[in-house]
């Protein structure tokens, strides 16, 4: 059954105040979402001014700026600062997306930072992603063969099957879409996901996979599949600009068309 | 799958931080329509077995549903009469396999609302000019 609120060890209090050095002209306030997995205190918000003029143009520039120059127990997750790792997914002013690729004068007024929403919090900005890499690993998302392949050769595709891929491997396994979906918030422990079908779509589109009987038949259930009710949250808020429903849609397709 | 029951970890807030847009407002308008729409069916089926009761019956009926309060009841059962069709249309699109790209949901989002009010406005104007 949903829970709507947060479990008392949830709740967010008042947290620290961090002013701006002074002569600071155009400062912005950073509310930033803090658990320390060492206290025994509830989850904070603690609240950052930043002078912009010595700050780089995204939110991920701001954090590390914050852990640079003004407090060094502040915790994320960042690796490649420029989207292609998915490190830095996080909870900024409402929606999910990456704190590199998001430009802090794109959001109006305070700029609050939480990690992905309903999630067990490790630390701070960093949430367990245990549960949906498992998730990940159940989809087998490998290549799987029965037939010899050709010595000394790939297996090949032509173009067109080779296009019907596109859109889909350039997910970055971020999470931000399974994060943003209310229906994975209920039912996240049953229900796989936005990233994790469109990768369960991924191997069920590639023309050179022939387990897709298989994949469907581990999919053909009420949870793991059909708890998606077409938010299209996910679409909405992917940093990469895919489409996890459009990759769903086409699945259950698959499951009708099979029958 | 879930987390050891042993650890303290807090849950990180979801409802209270994740900004309301059209893509979750319309879903879960969707299903609160759908829920009053079941209700509003019980009334349907009082209103039809006051009807096969007697004239006595149905005059109630007729009262209760007449009264101001029968009229908002009324009112609200058609907006989420209409909505609900509506935007199942949009579903049943979605299932064929169109309509997902990001423009288009938000189009066809906000033709649902239209429409909604449309055929809400409608079916008041023609059902009390019929009345009257």
């Amino acid at each position: 059954m949903a829970k709507f609120d947060l479990p008392a060890n949830s709740k967010i209090g008042p947290g620290k105040h961090h002013a701006a050095p002074a002569g600071a002209k155009t400062v912005k306030t950073f509310k930033v979402y803090r658990w320390d997995p060492e206290g025994k205190a509830n989850p904070r918000l603690d609240s950052y001014d930043i002078d912009l003029e010595q700050c780089g143009p995204m939110v991920l520039d701001a954090l590390i700026k914050i852990k640079n120059e003004v407090d060094t127990t502040l915790t994320f997750r960042r690796s490649c600062r420029e989207g292609i790792c998915g490190s830095c997914a996080m909870n900024i002013d409402g929606t999910n997306t990456l704190a590199c690729l998001k430009p802090i004068d794109e959001v109006t007024g305070d700029c609050k930072i939480y990690p992905l929403p309903h999630m067990p919090v490790i630390k701070d900005l960093v949430p367990d992603l245990s549960v949906p890499y498992a998730q990940y690993a159940s989809i087998k998302p490998w290549l799987q063969t029965e037939s010899q392949a050709i010595p000394d050769q790939e297996r090949l595709q032509s173009t067109a099957e080779r296009e019907k891929v596109d859109g889909l491997w350039e997910c970055i396994l971020c999470f931000c879409c399974s994060t943003s979906c209310p229906s994975y918030w209920w039912n996240g422990d049953r229900y796989l996901g936005p990233a994790i079908l469109l990768q369960a779509y991924r191997w069920l589109a590639d023309s050179r996979d022939e387990q897709t009987g298989d994949r469907l038949d581990n999919l053909e259930d009420p949870f793991r599949l059909y708890r998606c009710h077409t938010i299209m949250n996910c679409t909405k808020t992917c940093p990469k600009g895919l489409n996890p429903a459009k990759a769903i849609g086409e699945i259950k397709r698959m499951m009708i068309a099979r029958r | 799958m879930s987390a050891p029951a042993s650890s303290n970890r807090p849950l990180s807030p979801h409802l209270q931080v994740y900004k309301p847009q059209l893509t979750s407002i319309l879903s879960i308008t969707h299903r609160m329509t759908g829920v009053a729409l079941s209700v509003g069916t019980l009334l349907l089926v009082y209103w039809l077995i006051a009807a096969a009761t007697g004239p006595e019956a149905f005059a109630t009926a007729q009262g209760l549903i007449g009264s101001p309060i029968g009229y908002l009841a009324l009112f609200g059962w058609t907006i989420a009469l209409f909505y609900h069709l509506s935007n199942g249309i949009r579903h049943l699109g979605w299932d064929a396999g169109y309509g997902f790209d990001l423009p288009t949901v938000y189009k066809t989002g906000y033709a649902v609302l239209a429409a909604t009010g449309g055929l809400t406005v409608l079916a008041w104007v023609v059902g009390l000019a019929l009345q009257s």
